[in-house]
């Protein structure tokens, strides 16, 4: 695809000094989506007035055209998961989502929206947002600076600027495959149903030091002689 | 400790007062021996709307505000345990308090009814409501029983000590005990 | 945007007397996602038109277990929970825990500490309500510039809080039996200089807002909250002074050392939003002068009592019950100890939750646009309501 279409920098440069704009659909398109970012205006606990803090005079978001929060999902680009995402509020932020049009984006701000954060332990507390929708950019910090909210954002328009229109890294919305929606998860009797998305999420493979050696030990023996 | 402008109740000749006003009413101090020495009355659940009546309209108490409304869950008391609601009362317009009010419900499991005094105090309801959500004490004469924070059709009532969280930690590298060992666990599972 | 099944709907709408689709009264579900509500809070109205029919709060969308998660940490650990519950103001929920931890193990502060104490907390309340107004003008439709110009001075507090305490949000500050740092002789200036340039905001806030004819007709006579049913339904905080009852903790206890500050209780006559706008303007005058005063007065010396053993600290058996003035009324710790390194029970006592007790009745009869504007001058912040 770059081999076909992409113009050289070097005759770009030089047909620009004449005046002359020469440029590709796929860098057209990525330009376009990545500087007009339209967040949803969408706050869900302390980090949510970091965001707003991020958007305020000192640290303007604006500077990077993300400053249009819109409080309807159906005219928001990005999903900015700015706190603690409870059991109760989970189906809500998956079915806003939802709603959201494609192209659409999400960014999970602060140490709760990834992970649970300090809350991990709380029996009403999502342990991440990632195990019903899928997150482009984490952020880590409790909360993470506006300096940090400002950073997430300029890596995900890295992120999208490196998209091209066909092949592997295509955009979500390019392909007529993927899911634009996911499931909304259900309440059940302690958790929700299901407590997460197996078509998104699945327990990352981390080698947890184990708690009792001899125990461990054994297993590992039992492994070798089956 | 900085001293309290507005003293502590003396719980003795409340009890003294309630004695003489509700007739019948068993009340019970229950001494505190921290240096906050804020002193509770148990009382009886039968009679507690009266007695809350009592306290907040008595011209010499006028315990107009009732602060806060907690449930505590004690398994290990008295052979089967009880749940327990706790007021803090103080008086707007006398500047006092607080005094404590305590009620007991007979067990954990089936007799979990007491007395709601939302109706005395209408600040009482939301936190009741709270209280019959997270610790399952059934408050009769409640305007609005129904869970206040979790969903309806939530089971069980996750602040009681013996509540049993929902298992959903499947990978934790993380340092906190608790959180590693319930990880560990899984892994043995998934290896197993 | 409701969560309910088909089913319960319906019930709920046979409750409330409409089942049949001729009905011509309209559920609406405000929240949990709305520009308006200030986090994640929910209300299920019922309308008549542009009439407020039925309004009933739903809770529990940011409910993350502070307290049960309490009962398995150490006195200590719950101190950065606390931080957490009113996101807005930290280091006067700090204070409160480190209060209720005192009274239940009769630990003293020392004077410096205390003098900090008042400083912080009364910093915290400038840019709290500060920070109030701004998003009350955001729901009465001045977009952004209200807002911003509270931001900018609630950015000048938090450098102050940064530098302090290390974080801009959760300071994580106090400790029981004093304050974890000493502040500088250069931060106290500093903070002086914050203080002596916040009055020229207020004059400026106030002549862009306080006579706007948009303001007063949004607010006088909205969201009216009558004396004896606001200390009937426990509300606390400038809500309450507005409505004309004269109670504030710091008066009325004098906890920590706020007995040797004079200092004005405003109180209002209306119990309308006006006055609980008003009110939260002449709280900030005053709350500069208590910082002028203790900046002035604040001693040498420690600022962490020598013999409280944070690690390690068990209490003995036993409860104690204290409270203070929080920007946002009466935030209470209740702390029941079995003598062990966890808390029995740990329990908040949170205004913002208790506030919105009577929100249905403040908004009867009014328009969604009050419904909003109501809310906001309640001033609540869900990490305290849900908890």
């Amino acid at each position: 695809m770059r081999g076909i279409l992409a113009v050289d920098a070097q005759l770009k440069t030089e047909l620009q000094r004449q005046g002359i704009f020469a440029t590709t659909l796929q860098e057209l398109y990525n330009w376009g989506r990545k500087n007009s970012l339209w967040p949803l205006n969408f706050g869900l606990a302390c980090c949510a007035i970091e965001m707003i803090a991020s958007t305020m005079a000192r640290y303007d978001l604006a500077r990077f055209g993300a400053e249009v929060f819109r409080p309807s999902p159906r005219q928001a680009d990005l999903m900015i998961v700015a706190g603690t995402v409870t059991k109760k509020m989970a189906p809500q932020v998956v079915r806003l989502y939802n709603q959201m049009p494609e192209p659409k984006y999400v960014i999970a701000m602060g140490a709760c929206a990834i992970s649970g954060g300090p809350f991990k332990q709380g029996y009403n507390v999502l342990k991440g947002i990632d195990r019903f929708i899928p997150v482009d950019v984490y952020i880590p910090g409790c909360p993470p600076r506006p300096e940090a909210l400002i950073d997430a954002l300029l890596t995900l328009q890295k992120k999208i600027d490196a998209q091209t229109l066909t092949g592997p890294n295509q955009p979500r919305c390019a392909d007529a495959a993927a899911p634009s929606e996911f499931l909304v998860p259900q309440f059940g009797a302690h958790d929700l149903e299901p407590p997460q998305n197996p078509a998104v999420w699945h327990p990352p493979l981390v080698q947890i030091a184990p708690a009792q050696p001899v125990a461990a030990t054994q297993s590992t023996a039992g492994a070798h002689e089956s | 400790m900085s001293p309290e402008r507005s003293a502590n109740m003396d719980v003795e000749m409340v009890r003294a007062a309630l004695a003489a006003a509700v007739p019948g009413c068993q009340v019970e101090i229950i001494a505190n021996s921290r240096p906050a020495a804020q002193h509770s009355l148990l009382v009886d659940a039968e009679h507690a709307v009266a007695i809350a009546e009592f306290l907040r309209d008595d011209a010499a108490l006028r315990l107009d505000y009732c602060s806060n409304v907690t449930g505590i869950d004690w398994p290990m008391k008295d052979g089967g345990g009880y749940l327990e609601a706790v007021y803090h009362l103080y008086s707007m317009e006398k500047k006092h308090g607080p005094l404590v009010l305590r009620l007991r419900t007979l067990d954990r499991v089936a007799a979990v009814h007491l007395p709601s005094l939302a109706p005395v105090w209408r600040s009482a309801e939301l936190q009741e409501r709270e209280i019959f959500d997270l610790f399952g004490i059934q408050f009769d004469g409640h305007p609005d029983l129904r869970r206040l924070l979790m969903w309806e059709g939530f089971a069980g009532h996750p602040m009681r000590r013996d509540y049993v969280e929902p298992d959903d930690y499947e990978y934790e590298p993380t340092a906190h005990e608790t959180v590693l060992q319930k990880a560990q666990q899984h892994q043995r599972e998934a290896e197993r | 945007m409701t969560s309910m099944t088909t089913a319960e709907l319906e019930r709920q709408q046979a409750e409330m007397g409409f089942d049949d689709g001729a009905s011509h009264l309209l559920e609406v579900s405000m929240g949990p996602q709305h520009p308006s509500t200030h986090g994640v809070f929910r209300m299920d109205v019922v309308l008549d038109g542009e009439r407020i029919v039925k309004l009933k709060p739903v809770f529990g969308y940011l409910h993350r277990n502070h307290e049960k998660i309490a009962e398995s940490e150490t006195y200590l650990g719950s101190m950065p929970y606390t931080d957490r519950l009113d996101y807005l103001c930290s280091l006067t929920n700090n204070w409160g825990y480190a209060l209720a931890v005192e009274r239940l193990a009769g630990i003293t502060v020392p004077e410096r500490a205390e003098y900090l104490r008042v400083i912080v907390a009364e910093l915290t309340r400038l840019q709290n309500h500060a920070c109030l107004i701004g998003f009350l003008l955001q729901d009465m439709g001045a977009s952004g510039t209200p807002l911003m110009y509270a931001f900018r001075e609630r950015e000048t507090i938090l450098d102050l809080f940064e530098s302090l305490t290390g974080a801009r949000m959760m300071c994580n500050y106090l400790r029981f039996g004093g304050c974890r740092v000493d502040a500088t002789p250069e931060w106290l200036r500093q903070a002086q200089q914050a203080v002596e340039a916040f009055p020229k905001f207020l004059d400026e806030y106030e002549q862009l807002l306080t006579g706007n004819e948009i303001l007063v007709a949004r607010t006088q006579g909205v969201g009216l909250l009558p004396k004896d049913m606001a200390v009937q339904a426990g509300i606390t905080g400038p809500t309450l002074r507005a409505s004309g009852i004269n109670y504030d903790v710091r008066k009325v206890d004098g906890y920590g050392i706020y007995d040797r500050f004079a200092f004005r209780v405003p109180l209002g006559e209306h119990g309308d939003v006006f006055d609980r706008y008003m009110i939260r303007l002449l709280e900030m005058r005053e709350s500069i002068a208590i910082l002028r005063q203790a900046l002035r007065e604040i001693p040498a010396g420690p600022v962490q009592d020598a013999r409280t053993k944070l690690r390690g600290f068990r209490p003995k058996p036993g409860e104690a019950y204290a409270r203070i003035e929080s920007p946002k009324g009466e935030l209470g710790f209740y702390l029941v100890s079995d003598g062990s390194a966890n808390p029995y029970r740990y329990r908040v006592r949170p205004p913002s939750l208790i506030n919105l007790t009577v929100l249905e009745e403040m908004c009867l009869g009014r328009n969604v646009a009050d419904v909003v504007v109501t809310l906001g001058s309640i001033d609540i912040v869900m990490g305290e309501v849900d908890r």
